[in-house]
């Protein structure tokens, strides 16, 4: 996508600016943009170093065995067609735990797992059923405690409180993450 | 009001106080793991750096040639029906393709209009509260083989486009009025 859409821009940006005498704002924004890619890295890393080390603390604890307990009656409403005691319950609740305190890398593999125990029950093979669907909708929802990543840039963009951002980030994805399951809830019905 | 403020500044701190007391009570190293973590942070730090410098460039000459500019005037009209900013629109466009591209726009959004303006604080809230869309269902359904996935993507494009209408229009009239008054105030917490 991008290997398309990456040159049409640099291209037409160039081509503009040549017609429209742009041209010497159009070279300052390329040393420019060098330069705050460079500033934001550095200030970003020291914020994305700490969350990834206090996750990582998390992940060895049972922290996430006591969240996953949390979710059953969750479950039973979003994915009433798996029965109960089928352990991709669990591979399911922890990937959402994992989504929701922002451990992304520990997240996409369980997530996985998770697919491969529901294609074993799956009747037709290459078409998805009502609980993987709704699965992968609440993996797009970006269910997340602590918006770390928003947080790292907020704070090394100078913002006088970067965590000023979480309220806002709550409220957003659990309106999506609504409009996404009643959506699903209503369609599933017909198609 | 203040709750809001409260209880945003005490998620940070209360999710690392509870991380660590349980890291120290079921005897983990903490030490050593909070610091294999944080090796992994520069990892990830250093494999976005160059979507950045590549996105940057992109987004640069595309506003310093003026025609950026140029198409948010001609959708301006569609756009203030939606009630979505223009400044926010290649944000609300890239986020579903490409995380990486998106985070780069996002943060290029917030330095250019501030951070604790209320299109950066949009842009952020955005990007907080969403995943890249196209890049986790074809994910999750290539993994398995699946090549029917029915009414996945439609349910997964109303949610974000329900967010961000949502995010534009109510956060905009109160959240982030109110985040905007305590910002100017100097917000003591």
């Amino acid at each position: 996508m991008l290997n398309i859409l990456w040159p049409i821009f640099i291209i037409i940006s160039y081509i503009y600016a040549i017609f429209t005498g742009n041209v010497n704002e159009i070279n300052n924004s390329v040393f420019e943009s060098c330069e705050s890619a460079v500033k934001l890295t550095i200030t970003f890393l020291g914020t994305m170093c700490l969350w990834s080390g206090i996750m990582q603390i998390a992940k060895k604890t049972t922290l996430i065995d006591k969240l996953t307990k949390l979710l059953t009656p969750i479950m039973k409403i979003l994915f009433p067609e798996i029965q109960k005691g089928n352990p991709v319950h669990k591979e399911i609740s922890m990937n959402m735990v994992a989504n929701i305190l922002g451990l992304g890398n520990a997240a996409t593999p369980l997530g996985l797992k998770a697919m491969k125990t529901l294609q074993k029950d799956n009747p037709k093979k290459d078409t998805l059923t009502n609980s993987m669907a709704m699965f992968i909708i609440i993996n797009t929802a970006s269910i997340q405690i602590i918006p770390t990543t928003v947080i790292a840039i907020r704070s090394s963009l100078g913002s006088t409180n970067p965590t000023q951002i979480i309220i806002p980030v709550w409220i957003a994805t659990l309106v999506a993450a609504m409009a996404g399951i009643t959506t699903a809830k209503i369609l599933m019905k017909k198609y | 009001m203040n709750i809001i403020n409260y209880v945003s500044a005490m998620a940070v701190p209360a999710i690392i106080l509870l991380i660590i007391i349980y890291g120290v009570k079921e005897k983990i190293k903490v030490y050593d793991t909070f610091l294999e973590g944080a090796k992994e942070g520069l990892e990830v730090v250093i494999n976005i750096f160059p979507t950045l410098i590549g996105i940057f460039l992109a987004v640069g000459a595309l506003r310093a040639s003026g025609i950026l500019d140029l198409i948010i005037n001609i959708i301006k009209p569609l756009i203030t029906a939606l009630k979505i900013p223009a400044e926010i629109m290649p944000l609300a466009i890239l986020r579903p393709i490409s995380g990486s591209a998106s985070m780069a726009v996002a943060t290029d959004i917030m330095s250019k209009y501030g951070v604790d303006n209320i299109i950066g604080i949009i842009a952020g809230t955005i990007m907080g509260s969403t995943e890249t869309t196209f890049y986790t269902i074809a994910l999750y359904t290539s993994a398995v083989g699946i090549k029917k996935i029915r009414y996945v993507l439609v349910a997964a494009l109303v949610a974000d486009i329900v967010r961000n209408a949502y995010v534009c229009s109510n956060l905009s009239n109160c959240v982030v009025k109110f985040l905007l008054t305590s910002v100017k105030k100097g917000s003591k917490i």
